[in-house]
């Protein structure tokens, strides 16, 4: 194979991989339309992607914010605007750093177990069995984890938000001796609605990535141990990569 | 009544099956049996819709089900259950609910009604009292029998059986195959079985037919099969005791 043939040869599997990737979205959708709607399953995933991970995603905002705080005063002190830490710190969080970092920490937990879970229920037939059952596995199994990661997502970015401010606030206020009123003022006048409406959107379409690339990964797993490995490496990189380039692109979008 | 006419199916570049011919009668236990990797469990996952072959057709009594997609297909599986080599079962769910879920979730049963019925599949297959189990809780022996009770539960007119003794003790094979006999005279379903429990399933079956080189090569009654003058038939069910490789054949 000289070198042109092997480029179109990768180019037509990528091509066709990214078909394959968004027909499989886009019918999980159109099956989440119609009945009955999976409300019970929505609810169990929503509490095993959001809930489940609260713990792990207040641990890293706490210390994002805190970390934020003590690079932000130290640069702020320069100018003599320490003041200006706590919006600093909140523009930081709600823009850019709580939905990245939130949606990052949801891959590595939950996006993973997703994948490794119907990886597993494909290897051992049990998403045969449900077509056998006349039950579709787009709409029992996947549409409500696609639901999930909608809702969930942006509800735990929420809380990065407020938990990564309030870690700044331990630093800058608490340890560095900002001043408490100035730290608040500054969240009040500086943020906008509109930074907060740009970390929604952020976050909501991570969601969407997470949930949609893991779930592919785990659905189309080959019939192997080591190639449920290689699904859940693949849907924990892709996920995440695919976030950052987006982050980029709708920031430039939104600026 | 299945049947398979010119069913041609290669995966991952290897022709797997060559142009399969095949009549499943109705209301009787077909066994297919053949090397492993001979393309067995493909074929029966072509009868139900789970693969679709490259060339022939597979007929369901009068609908041609190798093209249907979506809701046609959906009423056609309708009619049947498989259970599957490993049983398949829900890891997340408890046997009852294993056994409930085609009840609950495609006809919309609830409360007693589920819970009746399903206690009497558990107790027809020897599993009463076991529902409140995971399948991570259970024997090989008695994951195959929740299965079992998972596929009878909506009483449907064709089962596939995927290998139903495989991994399991002599002792635990017997009990899983005269279980499938007796649920079959008992409810009178059309059973397929694919296995390679030589000479066992020539107990249980009401034909069997072999599939070789990605073609069935001889379809009969049990004690017509084992007659057979084929050689490499003979030869591969004599492994399991049932005709001695030297003695010459009687019959066709």
């Amino acid at each position: 194979m000289n070198l042109v043939e092997r480029i179109g040869h990768w180019v037509l599997i990528y091509v066709g991989e990214m078909g394959r990737m968004l027909i499989f979205v886009l019918s999980s959708f159109a099956w989440l339309l119609r009945p009955p709607l999976r409300v019970v399953q929505i609810v169990k995933q929503v509490h095993f992607i959001g809930y489940k991970s609260t713990f792990v995603v207040v641990l890293t905002a706490g210390f994002t914010g805190m970390v934020l705080a003590l690079q932000g005063y130290y640069t702020l002190r320069k100018f003599g605007s320490e003041a200006l830490l706590g919006s600093a710190v909140a523009l930081s969080m709600i823009r850019e750093l709580g939905p990245v970092l939130a949606a990052l920490m949801v891959t590595a937990r939950a996006g993973s177990a997703m994948t490794a879970e119907i990886g597993i229920m494909r290897i051992t037939e049990q998403i045969d069995a449900l077509d056998t059952m006349a039950i579709n596995p787009l709409q029992y199994l996947i549409a409500p984890k696609l639901v999930a990661g909608l809702i969930g997502v942006p509800l735990l970015v929420a809380i990065f938000d407020v938990v990564g401010i309030y870690g700044g606030h331990l630093v800058g206020v608490e340890l560095l001796g900002v001043n408490h009123g100035s730290y608040w003022n500054s969240i009040e006048s500086e943020v906008e609605w509109e930074d907060v409406y740009g970390g929604i959107l952020k976050s909501i379409s991570f969601g969407l990535i997470v949930s949609w690339v893991c779930c592919y990964k785990g659905y189309y797993t080959r019939m192997s141990a080591e190639g449920l490995g290689t699904a859940t490496t693949e849907a924990v990189v892709l996920s995440s990569v695919l976030i950052l380039v987006w982050d980029y692109f709708l920031t430039s979008v939104l600026l | 009544m299945i049947r398979l006419v010119g069913v041609k199916k290669t995966l991952g570049g290897q022709p797997v099956l060559q142009g399969v011919d095949l009549s499943v009668p109705q209301g009787k236990l077909t066994t297919i049996i053949g090397r492993s990797g001979e393309g067995k469990s493909v074929l029966l996952k072509h009868m139900i819709g789970l693969l679709q072959p490259d060339e022939g057709e597979v007929w369901v009594d009068g609908t041609e089900i190798s093209r249907l997609r979506g809701h046609a297909l959906n009423e056609v599986r309708k009619r049947f259950a498989m259970l599957f080599q490993g049983a398949a079962l829900f890891d997340s769910l408890t046997v009852f609910e294993n056994v409930a879920f085609p009840l609950r979730e495609k006809l919309r049963m609830k409360g007693a009604a589920v819970t009746n019925r399903v206690e009497e599949k558990l107790d027809q297959v020897g599993l009463a009292g076991m529902g409140h189990k995971f399948p991570a809780e259970l024997s090989g022996g008695m994951r195959k029998r929740a299965g079992l009770a998972r596929a009878l539960v909506m009483q449907p007119e064709i089962i596939l059986f995927d290998e139903p003794t495989t991994g399991l003790d002599p002792l635990m094979a017997k009990s899983i195959h005269d279980l499938i006999t007796s649920m079959q005279r008992k409810f009178g379903f059309t059973g397929v079985i694919v296995s390679h429990e030589i000479p066992e399933i020539f107990g249980i079956s009401d034909y069997v037919a072999m599939l070789k080189r990605g073609r069935i090569v001889a379809m009969a009654e049990p004690m017509a099969f084992q007659r057979t003058a084929d050689p490499e038939i003979r030869e591969f069910i004599s492994v399991g005791g049932t005709v001695p490789l030297s003695a010459a054949p009687s019959g066709g």
